[in-house]
């Protein structure tokens, strides 16, 4: 059983996103890294992109494969985690403690067509 | 829908995440385990993986020798009774339609061994051209499974099943009728790996009892199911080529780095000898080489190879590769680019990552071929 924290929001391609003054800061959770095994490599975007929700954000590269993260919210980058570039398996030993990127946003109510815990637990039983 | 093999049951009950590859339905890894974990396994102790995709074609009949040997690139009349070799089989343009093992019973009797992607393809192609040759050809891949037991402590993990010592099975050699606790078995010390290990044959309906005894015997072992992901990372890391990826029909062998396995100075004749004869003599426009990455990336098959942005070629293969731990790949690149320590730049997505021709010996093979 994969971790879920209380108090995220979380996207059907397995992002979580945490909300502090208008700034959201996006990982992916414990079912995605569980999902792609082995991170090897993370894609990062640059600083002042300007995303709108279903972009494409950055990629996280497992041995096996490469999947494209797709931004859950839209707004501007205004902060990327470089410490993946030397230590992209991070987010497989802690995805909630580890997150890949920050964005301020342009509409903050898009956070609430996201999941809550609970029913992102329900999702993942599906 | 995809096929189920005849261990289906036995992908679930070990936790595989099945996924459908060449329509079959196989694990890409296994629940708890996961590529590296077992791609360590077969590196390290004993990995099993289910081929019973593969395809297995006999050719029987007074004129079988003369049959295979029209169809194989490789010299068929150099093995012994009881003997495997590696070949391709080629279009007349010599493009590759397929590569495989040749099991050779006698010269009346051999066994063909095909990748699953091309099971339909290949038996096609082998009825298509014996016209003229005394020969019987029965596709017997619906009724054959197959598993391959690989690593260093694979033949300490079948020798608990075999009554005979397997050091009788030399290195590409087989012996049939063999029992595997009780199951009559082909067994083969070949494998797609670089590490030693055999290959077991076995009827449909002997498919779980043989996978079950052979986890019994593997236990002590630390023995491990092995799923697609790992049979990829192991085969590349080991520099065997994969259909699809470095061998197509629109690259010969000769290009893909395999000339060893086309022997144009036989007497025989066989489809494609002419154009790789041809080629041989000629030199190469272009061919498959080994590189590693200087920059970041992970290069993937189709990347495009660029110089000076010029398109120059294409990736075969690419990983972060576990064992060899370095990001490599194989590409195949136009010839005045293929020498060692030549830097070239694949496009990753919108970037352009450094990378430089390195030899394709990534690591050192721990099979028994020497």
């Amino acid at each position: 059983m994969s971790k879920i924290v209380e108090g995220l929001y979380y996207s059907e391609d397995h992002d979580w996103v945490k909300v502090e003054g208008g700034v959201a800061t996006i990982g992916i959770t414990d079912e995605a890294q569980h999902q792609l095994g082995e991170i090897v490599y993370v894609e990062l975007p640059e600083e002042d992109d300007e995303l709108s929700a279903g972009d494409v954000y950055g990629v996280v590269e497992s041995v096996k494969a490469a999947s494209d993260s797709h931004s859950p919210v839209s707004g501007k980058v205004v902060e990327i985690n470089e410490e993946l570039d030397d230590n992209p398996g991070a987010l497989n030993e802690d995805p909630y403690g580890n997150w890949i990127v920050k964005v301020e946003l342009s509409d903050e109510s898009e956070v609430e067509k996201l999941m809550d815990a609970k029913k992102y637990e329900e999702f993942c039983a599906k | 829908m995809a096929k189920k093999t005849a261990l289906y049951n036995k992908h679930l009950e070990y936790g595989g995440k099945i996924v459908d590859y060449a329509g079959w339905n196989l694990s890409s890894d296994f629940e708890g385990l996961g590529l590296v974990a077992e791609h360590n396994a077969v590196r390290n102790d004993v990995g099993v993986f289910d081929v019973s995709h593969m395809g297995e074609i006999e050719i029987k009949g007074p004129e079988a020798a003369k049959y295979v040997q029209y169809l194989c690139t490789n010299d068929i009349d150099s093995i012994t009774d009881n003997q495997v070799i590696y070949t391709f089989f080629c279009q007349e343009d010599g493009g590759i339609v397929e590569d495989l093992l040749v099991y050779k019973y006698n010269t009346e009797h051999y066994l063909l061994v095909v990748n699953g992607a091309n099971v339909e393809k290949d038996v096609e192609w082998v009825n298509k051209h014996k016209e003229g040759f005394d020969v019987e050809v029965i596709d017997s891949s619906p009724e054959i499974s197959e598993v391959a037991v690989q690593g260093p402590k694979a033949q300490a993990t079948v020798q608990k099943l075999v009554d005979f010592d397997l050091d009788e099975i030399k290195f590409f050699h087989f012996k049939d009728n063999v029992s595997v606790g009780g199951v009559n078995c082909l067994i083969s010390r070949t494998g797609y790996t670089g590490e030693d290990g055999f290959e077991i044959y076995f009827k449909n309906e002997d498919a779980e009892k043989v996978w079950d005894l052979v986890f019994e015997a593997g236990e002590e072992f630390n023995i491990k199911p092995a799923g697609l992901g790992c049979r990829d990372t192991l085969r590349f890391e080991a520099n065997l080529p994969l259909y699809g990826n470095e061998l197509t029909d629109s690259n010969t062998p000769l290009e893909a780095g395999y000339g060893f396995f086309v022997k144009t100075g036989i007497d025989a004749d066989f489809i494609g000898k002419d154009v790789l004869k041809k080629q041989k003599e000629e030199g190469l426009k272009r061919k498959v080489v080994g590189f590693e990455m200087i920059d970041k990336g992970i290069p993937r098959h189709g990347y495009k190879v660029e110089v000076d942005g010029k398109e120059i070629g294409y990736v075969t293969t690419g990983y972060s590769a576990p064992t060899v731990g370095k990001t490599i790949g194989m590409a195949m690149v136009d010839i005045e680019y293929a020498e060692i320590g030549t830097e070239i730049e694949i496009a990753i997505r919108k970037k352009k990552a450094k990378a430089k021709v390195i030899s394709r010996k990534f690591l050192e093979r721990h099979n028994k071929s020497k």
